[in-house]
């Protein structure tokens, strides 16, 4: 069986709370130990990645762009921009002789084609190292071209998926509060990191329609330019799971005095203690009698479905691994409203806090990883006998070579999983995977039920 | 015959790149050697971008490790990382081989990773692991020059020159799984003993693990490589990438084998030539079998030749795969209005007597989708050849596309869609018929159930 490398000891938890615990995270990712994680680019991608009629330019070559391109499920109401990838493709005289002059050109020329709202310009690593003065040039052309051109600084280097998140909030603080607030209602929020993937968002916004808020901007899922300027007239910001957006809604209580929510829109639990929250600290009595019975309405129309759901689903075992830690927790709780027991649960950037939540959350013989990578994730998978992962693409085929479910909880995903019905997609995306009869003929052969071998 | 060097509006910008980076190329490359795991030497997020889009091909584990560069390293260098990494990697995978990759970082900041690894050598006792590094800015090529250089870097660094064995080297290029298993089968039914570099067939397209291991199973194993000098000849089906990066080529200068660079074998003609050389070398003729598929590819191409004729083709993607499906496609009267490939290449030196006798045909180096896109608009295909990327495209246009190539992301079975020889070409060409077919039913009213 596969040894933890020694110097990854400290960032798995095996053997429970009685053994003391304090896990080591938020470190860069050790060398040579195959890490599920991308870089600083990765995170200022993602977030700022929706925004839909501005244009994305990755100031690099080819590949950071490339990989890139359309590869999320984040959908537009409108202008379909954010699915291009542009790049300045740099090419060896640009590494040489600098890329600025080129960058200039790429950029005129890419906002004289498509005229979008704004631009943002993001540095791949080797711009970090030629010394591509990308601040200057956007100057230029914002001054030019009268719309805001905004560098990224995500040289892939500097740090983890993390700092790219932070990256992608300062650069959109410069954005917010560039226009007129009026007429927004007292009645009113953000929604922060919410991707709109498969169209999320529009129920989430609909829900906040029924309540009677009104939604100011959303950052970024289905985002627009003007919106987010005019973002720091809302009354509250409710920042959604992984803490993506976390630099964005503090800045903004410091600067405009707008305080923040820390939600989940995923299962029940959490999308109705959402829900809830934001009654309270919005509304009136009104307001919330308005929510219960939103939220009475919803969980009715799902429960039947559920509850067959769960009578098929009672008893699997289940291995958590996401980006944001924040998600884990809610994965964690959606499974146990299917009757799934959590039993190997980590992400790529949890902090020590999220882990000493995450272990209080599982039970005690839950297994917690930070930062891990297949070797580790095949060796958990087989000695807790697990029979669905929930993951992303790179989990994927871990699970499937080993005979055992998946569901695809990322960015990538076409399936929408937050809200009331996200929840029953959720439990049918398990449910079609977990007691699919193609197990029954894999050489480890498990039972959805029981989880012994044969 | 008329192969203009048409040029869209110059532009400076990458629109939807047609290409991939050089790292990805050389991390395929490096996946069809037995127990080889590639390792690039840059920031983490190459390795694992890189991972995440393979998957999303061949939908099997494809573990890349990194040198995982923080500021530190890309100020100070990386060797502490890369001997860290080699470290770990060593500790648990025990690989044969460690197909070590260059990325844009790394060759930015003057790493100079040959020495380093020459000083890790020293350092480590390394066991039976193979070290082998190819230079791969993305830079300077595209995932095909990649792939190119790190089949080129392993054979440099592997073949020896050994007692003559009677056998042959085949050098079978960026093609799918499928083609280099129908390859593998050719020359087993002729009793030849291949080498080929490299050999992804299994561990890119496996079965089902009763429980997980380091290393798919397959690949060619690097005792085989290093008797590649002593082979009787080297076949290469990469006939348009640059003549430096030729595996095939080195092992000519170096070991004085004869090395045969022709095109993919798709089509009639191609696969003749390729059938013929391998029988050649056989010293026996092409079993009965493959002389009846030949046959019966034939047959079809008269059964179906008006669907086909004269109708426009647009075939984008690696160059070799690109004028390999041109050529076939000239063949059977069809017309590649458009064929496009990434840059690095010698396409358009080559493209002339390849397409000799095509009418119209317009060949193009380095376009991204949106060139594509405005000479697609001018050039009006009736279908589409290549990749998953060329989906909205065709959508927009409304012509079917025939997936084919490097990625296949949104089908299934992307790594085993077959083209070589005569079965791969049976295929290809029973696809492009359907196609054609299908979206002729679709279009008309009536319903045609007869066609
Ligand atoms: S930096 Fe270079 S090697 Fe890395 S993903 Fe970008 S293009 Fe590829
Ligand atoms: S080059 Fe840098 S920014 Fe681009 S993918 Fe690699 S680590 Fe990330």
């Amino acid at each position: 069986m596969i040894e933890i490398l020694k110097d990854r000891k400290q960032q798995v938890r095996e053997g429970g709370k009685a053994a003391g615990f304090d896990m080591v995270c938020d470190t860069a990712s050790l060398a040579g130990s195959v890490s599920q994680r991308a870089c600083v680019f990765c995170g200022s991608r993602v977030v700022l990645y929706p925004i839909a009629d501005a244009l994305h330019l990755v100031h690099g070559p080819v590949g950071c762009a490339a990989y890139t391109w359309d590869i999320r499920g984040a959908l537009s109401s409108g202008p379909q921009l954010h699915r291009m990838s542009f790049s300045t493709d740099l090419r060896e005289k640009d590494v040489i002789f600098g890329g600025e002059k080129k960058l200039y050109r790429v950029l005129t020329e890419l906002i004289d084609t498509y005229h979008p709202k704004a631009a943002f310009v993001y540095s791949t690593c080797i711009v970090g190292v030629i010394g591509d003065d990308v601040e200057a040039v956007c100057r230029t052309v914002s001054r030019e071209k009268g719309i805001d051109v905004i560098p990224v600084h995500s040289e892939g280097f500097r740090g983890t998926k993390k700092n790219g998140y932070q990256a992608a909030c300062q650069a959109l603080s410069r954005l917010v509060g560039t226009a007129d607030t009026a007429g927004i209602s007292k009645l009113s929020l953000n929604i922060l990191g919410d991707f709109n993937i498969a169209g999320e968002i529009w129920q989430i916004k609909e829900y906040y329609r029924r309540m009677g808020i009104q939604v100011v901007s959303t950052i970024t899922g289905d985002g627009r330019v003007d919106e987010i300027r005019r973002a720091h007239g809302a009354s509250l910001n409710v920042v959604q799971c992984s803490g993506s957006m976390m630099a964005l809604a503090r800045m903004m209580q410091e600067k405009y005095g707008i305080p923040y929510l820390r939600v989940s829109y995923f299962g029940i639990e959490d999308m109705s203690k959402a829900l809830y929250e934001v009654a309270e600290k919005l509304g009136d009595e009104a307001m919330l009698s308005r929510t219960r019975e939103l939220v009475s309405q919803e969980v009715a129309s799902i429960m039947p479905e559920l509850r067959e759901y769960r009578r098929k689903l009672e008893g699997a075992r289940a291995l958590v691994y996401t980006g944001g830690a924040f998600k884990v927790f809610s994965m964690v709780r959606s499974l146990r409203t299917l009757g799934i027991k959590t039993v190997v649960a980590g992400s790529q950037t949890g902090d020590k806090d999220d882990y000493r939540q995450l272990a209080d959350l599982c039970d005690e013989d839950t297994v917690l990883l930070d930062d891990t990578n297949p070797l580790e994730l095949a060796k958990y998978v087989q000695e807790k006998g697990v029979d669905l992962i929930i993951g992303g693409v790179k989990e994927r085929p871990i699970a499937y070579k080993l005979g055992v479910g998946f569901c695809d909880h990322n960015h990538e995903r076409k399936i929408c999983l937050a809200g009331y019905s996200g929840m029953l997609n959720f439990a049918r995306e398990v449910y079609t995977s977990v007691c699919s009869p193609v197990w029954s003929l894999m050489p480890r052969r498990r039972l959805h039920t029981g989880g012994e071998q044969t | 015959m008329t192969v203009s060097d048409y040029q869209t509006a110059p532009h400076e910008a990458t629109r939807n790149a047609c290409y991939l980076c050089a790292p990805l190329g050389a991390s395929i490359a490096f996946s069809g050697i037995a127990r080889c795991l590639p390792y690039l030497h840059g920031g983490q997020g190459c390795a694992t971008y890189i991972r995440r889009y393979t998957i999303s091909h061949f939908r099997e584990p494809m573990d890349i490790a990194s040198s995982s560069f923080g500021e530190e390293a890309t100020v100070f260098g990386g060797k502490d990382n890369l001997f860290c990494g080699l470290k770990n990697v060593i500790s648990q995978y025990q690989p044969d081989l460690i197909g070590i990759a260059s990325t844009c970082l790394s060759e930015t900041i003057g790493e100079n990773v040959p020495a380093l690894i020459e000083e890790f050598r020293q350092s480590v006792d390394l066991g039976e692991t193979q070290l082998v590094f190819a230079s791969t800015p993305s830079y300077a090529g595209s995932h095909l020059t990649g792939f190119h250089k790190a089949v080129l870097a392993t054979a440099k660094a592997l073949a020896v020159k050994k007692e003559e064995h009677g056998g042959i080297n085949i050098m079978p290029g960026m093609i799918s799984p499928a083609d280099i298993r129908y390859i593998k089968r050719i020359c087993q039914d002729l009793g030849i003993s291949a080498a080929l570099l490299p050999d992804y067939s299994d561990t890119l397209d496996g079965v089902s693990w009763p429980e997980y291991h380091c290393f798919p199973e397959g690949g060619t194993p690097v005792s085989v490589l290093k008797g590649m000098g002593g082979a009787k000849a080297s076949i290469e089906l990469c006939r348009f990438s640059d003549p430096q990066l030729s595996a095939a080529s080195f092992l000519e200068k170096c070991h004085g084998l004869p090395a045969y660079r022709i095109g993919l074998p798709v089509g009639v003609r191609a696969a003749d030539e390729f059938m013929d050389l391998l029988s050649g070398y056989a010293g026996r003729p092409l079993p009965e079998g493959y002389t009846r598929e030949r046959g019966r590819l034939l047959d079809a191409y008269v059964d179906a030749h008006k669907y086909v004729f004269g109708r426009k083709a647009l075939v984008y993607g690696d160059a070799d795969f690109v004028m390999g499906i041109g050529r076939f496609l000239a063949e059977i009267g069809m017309v590649p209005v458009l064929c496009t490939a990434d840059k690095g290449g010698n396409l358009a030196g080559q493209a002339e007597d390849l397409l000799a006798g095509v009418e119209k045909a317009v060949v193009l180096e380095g376009a991204d989708f949106a060139d594509i896109e405005t000479l697609a608009t001018e050039l009006k295909p009736d279908i589409f050849i290549g990749s998953s990327k060329g989906y909205k495209l065709a959508r927009l246009l409304g012509v079917p596309l025939v997936r084919l190539g490097f990625p296949v992301h949104d089908r299934l079975g992307g790594a085993r869609l077959r083209c070589v020889g005569y079965a791969g070409t049976q295929e290809l060409f029973d696809r492009i018929v359907n196609a054609l077919l299908e979206h002729r039913q679709d279009e008309s009213d009536i319903g045609y159930s007869y066609m």
